[in-house]
């Protein structure tokens, strides 16, 4: 009986043994990319949201400040989305016929909520708080970049784990003093310096502490 | 001392026996089956199912998750923060009596109930019917519409049918019209009916209540020819004897007596005060009898004569028939304890205990100089004070009659509990206009043309008095989900006021009560969740010694127990999964109820556990399993009612329909309510039953530990002394420069009444299971209570130790999970972190507690129906298919504490951080704090000579300890039970 196989593909089935190690490096390589690619992350990424709200005007332009609208930051895990009530405090007055803001309008008239889209979307099994943040000395602009230059919200970081354990690894490069919280433009002289002393007074816990695994999931 | 060896403690008969069945058993981490697949799946099939997971497996990552929505407020309501949660004060009631609540919501949703510290029936802790409450307010099979004859129907259409009748009734005075109503303590709704009554001078008002406290109102009139109520205080009582009693578990005041009586205890072991002792008569083994310092076990039957021969030994001659009795010869001793601590003694009968042993309880109490002292009595705390069974007979019997036309139903289930023998359901089907008003669309619902569906209580504004007298108003926590209505919105409708709403029906009553001031008494009364000084004042009385004469002892034939189920209680929670989940005190069983017997009796029957027998009283046959049960007197049968419905729902109605269990009210007759002679014998089959008794079993090593006072006194290590505590470990030890978290758990305390199992589920999301699962030792509550038992099995002593996970220093878990997912916090916590877990289960494996449960099914997909999204606690994660689970410390509490601690620049105090076992605890059993904080309460537990931590041996090192059982038996009467 003759052989099925030519003693030629000998050669091909050797090719693809050695290549088989770069194929399966390669698709590692681009599972990587597109892990963290905005395609995954939405790093970047803005929504289309009910009203074109941009920060840019609200903050920069007008120098409202966070606290304003997101009322509950630096009491609640969440800082809170205003309520309707909170934008007719202005707009009853001022662009009080723009039909861009009719939604918002006729929530106020007929008592049914915006209903936004959460550009920040953290999975359900991590409890982030957002006043723990602001009383440790994290700024606004570290996780939301400057907000006050975006036109239309934008996811500023990845919102990965590892971008998350960045700073909770070294968080003296990321703290600011307490009035600089709010403050989207601030940058520090000498921010390795001042995150130490920073850390110190305000009495961070531990880089151990901070990575447990308790204190974001449970 | 005991040799702690062996077979001194057991945690059931074939554990005592050593059958080799049980050592089977034992080598098993889940029980048989546990990890097995259920469904039949060839070798080929599986094959197919592994590979194509595989293939999937990477798939799923690439989901992308759908963006959710924001939505916030229009106008936001003052002191909501989204985030923060709300506390409401409220009540909870059951039987009429109410406990004190506050009601933690987000948002706007109720999520967990906890005491009131504040409220004198509460003192902070909650009973596990309270805690269980929540999941009936979200239960998806509440009835959801006004219905008559089965067609949705609306409410002024209802409203108007029934101003039609009353209107008739008017113009003959109320001929005919009758309202049956559980025991009402409400202000409001009494006098709303009274408001009613007057209107319909010939109306009548019925009352039923199927575990109900008839006994205790004829006791009370032998004694005193008037309806009193009884309340005890633990505080200053140094004696106490139960006649067939459950004090500390069951009936209103109990989670007070529980806690005065578990503090006197525990301070005695530290020095302060004198132990108290514990004398627990019983006809069937309670909750309230494993802290009993003499157990006694005897047959209903003697139990009068008992009572009497006591008497006549403690108080003289002041009792009729009480003469010396051989066959107890530990009367003589229990009476001369009684004598000496006259004025600082209690004799507390049972609720269910025949009328002259209440009374008999009343003049001993007087003999003693109690009254006043240990003993309060005042006015009944029920609006209207009724035998109860007379009342629902004779609204029966003009039923048969003809002589009811109309007959409105106030919630209760009285088709499904009342007496079998007085033929309710037949008899209501002759009236005219029946209405019915229930939460569910239940069995009494069927035989009524209107059906309206009923707000629960924390949807509905009413008020409730506790066993005290106090008054609570009870507040919604939410607008009722499906419109339902409240018996005083339905009573104002009849009085032709349909469109009342409940809070302004509560104000009008109350603005008449408190003329001045009212706005603001009535805030204050709302936010503190009672009304200041509604307590009932102490009344003087004294009893009449004309109690009868004990009469001759029952014949031939077993004695029969009726008592309410110590899950689903009466029937009324059969379709709340916690509770029907929760396995019961004493006998671990879960999902059903059974005959409960003595070993001899099993043996003289020729049955076994699980085999049915057939149990004939008052003409009507059931078939029950049987459960032996320890303790049991023999010829004694005991039968909880509550089981076998058919118009439960879904959980209630069981797997085939005909309900979980069987229907003990089936031959409970008007004769027999509490006790029957019976004809049991052996029928053909059997039941299985869920029981949890053996399932995660240690092997029977030192793990409780008890001794008396005396013993503590010579020696106060024992405890520490059973077995050598290694000092050094392989491993590396862990520093604590800040918290590190213990809890500290005290025998001497535990009751087993279950409250802490259920609001560990509450609190941490945890799902039920069902029947099957449990009898393949799935379940997954994280706080067992294992019951032990000492000496024989005729009469042993019962000591409850919870068991959750130990937060070990040295935790064989964590080295062993090959993702991580579980591991060592920097405060000490063994921490579980779900989204981690890839189920491999080696950490239940190398668990020596078995403490760790694993979610074999996707157990919560029932979360996902709306109603029930509701239900789960925001801060914890709701677990999924193949992840392991386990008690974390409420670590949702702990981080919560920490935050708010830090944003004011400071430490964590003492007690700021409860866990929900600890808060809910009636005997403050659970303490938990930091142990790096030599001040704390729980540094200071670990301190004292009691203190041992479980399977020292191992070398674990656990952070949850545990304190010896401590007992104070009287010793001119060891050996004499």
């Amino acid at each position: 009986m003759s052989q099925i196989f030519n003693r030629s593909t000998n050669a091909l089935a050797r090719l693809s043994i050695w290549g088989a190690v770069f194929i399966l490096g390669g698709v590692g390589w681009a599972a990587s990319i597109l892990n963290r690619s905005a395609y995954n992350t939405n790093q970047g990424v803005t929504v289309k949201q009910p009203v074109p709200f941009g920060h840019e005007h609200h903050v920069a332009g007008l120098g409202i400040d966070c606290r304003y609208c997101h009322s509950s930051v630096e009491k609640s895990a969440s800082a809170g989305i205003p309520p309707t009530a909170t934008c007719m405090n202005c707009h009853k007055l001022i662009w009080n016929d723009s039909p861009m803001l009719e939604p918002v309008r006729e929530s106020f008239r007929t008592g049914r909520p915006l209903n936004w889209r959460k550009v920040y979307d953290l999975p359900d099994f991590v409890y982030f708080d957002h006043s723990i943040h602001v009383a440790k000395g994290v700024g606004c602009a570290s996780c939301h970049g400057r907000i006050d230059k975006m036109r239309l919200t934008a996811q500023f970081p990845s919102l990965q784990m590892e971008w998350c354990l960045a700073c909770h690894r070294n968080p003296e490069k990321f703290l600011r003093p307490k009035d600089k919280i709010f403050d989207l433009a601030w940058v520090a002289a000498d921010q390795e310096t001042l995150g130490r002393e920073l850390a110190k007074e305000n009495h961070l816990r531990s880089t151990v502490a901070l990575t447990n695994c308790s204190t974001c999931h449970r | 001392m005991k040799t702690l060896d062996g077979p001194d403690f057991w945690r059931s008969l074939e554990e005592y026996a050593d059958t080799p069945e049980f050592a089977e058993q034992l080598g098993r981490e889940f029980p048989q089956h546990a990890s097995e697949w259920d469904a039949g799946v060839s070798r080929r099939r599986f094959l197919e199912l592994s590979g194509a997971s595989l293939a999937l497996a990477g798939l799923t990552a690439c989901v992308k998750q759908p963006r959710e929505g924001l939505v916030p407020y229009v106008k936001q309501p003052e002191e909501i923060v989204p985030g923060r949660p709300l506390f409401f004060a409220t009540a909870f009631t059951l039987g009429g009596y109410a406990t004190g609540v506050l009601v933690e919501s987000h948002t706007g949703r109720p999520t967990k109930v906890e005491g009131n510290p504040q409220h004198p029936a509460s003192l902070g802790a909650t009973d596990l019917f309270a805690q269980a409450s929540i999941l009936s307010l979200y239960d998806p099979d509440r009835s959801q519409t006004i219905t008559k004859l089965g067609q949705i129907r609306t409410w002024p259409a209802f409203a108007e049918e029934l101003q039609a009748r009353v209107k008739t009734a008017r113009a003959i005075g109320g001929e005919g019209f009758r309202l049956l109503t559980p025991t009402v303590t409400s202000p409001a709704l009494a006098a709303k009916i009274r408001e009613l009554l007057a209107i319909l001078p010939k109306a009548r008002w019925h009352q039923w209540e199927p575990a109900g406290r008839d006994l205790v109102r004829a006791g009370a009139r032998l004694a005193f020819g008037q309806h009193v109520e009884t309340r005890y205080d633990f505080s200053q009582a140094d004696v106490i004897v139960s006649l067939d009693a459950d004090p500390f578990t069951f009936g209103p005041g109990s989670l007070v007596y529980a806690r005065a009586f578990a503090r006197r205890r525990r301070e005695a072991a530290i020095g302060a005060g004198t132990p108290p002792r514990y004398y627990a008569i019983e006809t069937t083994p309670t909750s309230s009898g494993s802290l009993a310092d003499h157990r006694i076990s005897l047959k209903p039957s003697e139990l009068h004569a008992v009572a009497a021969a006591l008497a006549a030994a403690a108080a003289g001659g002041a009792v009729a028939g009480g003469a010396a009795d051989t066959r107890f010869p530990w009367i003589a001793a229990c009476a001369a304890d009684l004598k000496a601590h006259a004025g600082r003694s209690l004799v507390i009968p049972g609720e269910h205990a025949p009328a002259e042993v209440h009374a008999i309880a009343h003049l001993l109490n007087d003999a003693l100089s109690n009254f006043g002292a240990t003993v309060i009595l005042t006015d009944p705390v029920e609006a209207e004070s009724v035998d109860q069974l007379a009342s629902l007979a004779a609204l029966v019997a003009d039923m048969k009659a003809g002589g009811v036309d109309t007959l409105l139903v106030f919630g209760g289930n009285p088709a499904f509990d009342a007496p079998a023998d007085l033929g309710f359901a037949e008899a209501l089907q002759k009236v005219a206009f029946r209405a019915r008003l229930g939460l569910y669309d239940d069995e009494t619902s069927q035989y009524c043309q209107w059906h309206v569906n009923e707000a629960h209580e924390l949807e509905a504004w009413s008020d409730a008095r506790a066993f005290d007298g106090t008054v609570t108003i009870l507040q919604p926590l939410i607008e009722p989900l499906y419109g339902g209505k409240s018996a005083l919105e339905v009573l104002c409708a009849a009085l032709g006021q349909p469109a009342a709403k409940g809070l302004d029906l509560l104000k009008a009553h109350w603005q008449r009560q408190h003329p001045e001031g009212f706005d603001a008494f009535f805030r204050k009364s709302l936010h503190d969740g009672f009304v200041a000084g509604s307590a009932l004042p102490a009344k003087a009385l004294k009893p009449k010694a004309n109690v009868p004469a004990p009469g001759a002892a029952a014949g031939a034939g077993l004695e029969i127990i009726f008592r309410p189920d110590p899950g689903i209680f009466d029937g009324r929670f059969a379709n709340n999964g916690w509770l029907q989940e929760v396995p019961k005190p004493l006998t671990k069983l879960t999902w059903d109820n059974a005959a409960h017997m003595s070993a001899a009796t099993a043996k003289k029957l020729g049955v076994n556990n699980e085999d049915l027998v057939g149990i004939t009283a008052g003409g009507a046959t059931i078939a029950a399993p049987v459960w032996i049960l320890p303790g049991q007197p023999d010829d004694v049968v005991t039968l909880h009612f509550g089981h076998g419905r058919t118009r439960a729902g879904r959980v209630g109605n069981g797997t085939d329909g005909k309900g979980t269990g069987v229907n003990a009210y089936r031959i409970r007759m008007t004769t027999g309510l509490w006790l029957a002679s019976a004809a049991v014998q052996r029928t053909d089959g059997t039941h299985a039953l869920a029981t949890t008794q053996h399932h995660f079993n240690m092997e029977g090593r030192h793990l409780v530990r008890t001794g008396t006072f005396e013993e503590y006194r010579k020696d106060p290590e024992f405890a520490r002394k059973v077995e050598e505590i290694p000092t050094i470990s392989m491993y590396p030890g862990y520093t604590y420069d800040q918290h590190a978290w213990g809890l500290a758990v005290n025998l001497s305390s535990c009751t087993g009444c279950n409250a802490c199992v259920v609001a560990c589920q509450s609190e941490n999301n945890i799902p039920t299971i069902g029947k099957d699962e449990v009898r393949r030792g799935r379940e997954m509550h994280w706080i067992r209570i294992d019951r032990y038992y000492e000496g024989t099995p005729e009469n042993p002593a019962v000591h409850n130790q919870p068991v959750m996970c130990m937060h070990c220093e040295q935790a064989p878990c964590e080295v062993v999970c090959p993702v991580a997912a579980t591991t060592h916090s920097e405060e000490g916590i063994n921490e579980m972190t779900y989204n981690r877990c890839i189920g491999t289960k080696y950490c239940s494996n190398n668990c020596p507690y078995k403490v760790r449960r694993f979610n074999f099914f996707d157990y919560n997909k029932d979360k996902h129906l709306p109603v029930l999204t509701l239900l789960a606690n925001p801060n914890v994660t709701v677990r999924q298919k193949g992840v392991m689970e386990k008690c974390n410390y409420c670590i949702q509490r702990v981080n919560r504490a920490r935050m708010d601690a830090e944003k004011e620049n400071r430490r964590v105090r003492d007690g700021e951080v409860l866990t929900a076992c600890q808060q809910v605890c009636p005997t403050e059993a659970l303490v938990f704090g930091d142990i790096n904080d030599p001040t704390s309460k729980v540094a200071k537990l670990r301190k004292e000579p009691l203190e041992y931590p479980l399977l020292a041996e191992l070398n674990t090192r656990p952070r949850t300890t545990y304190l010896a059982k401590l007992t104070n038996p009287n010793t001119d009467l060891l050996g004499k039970e």
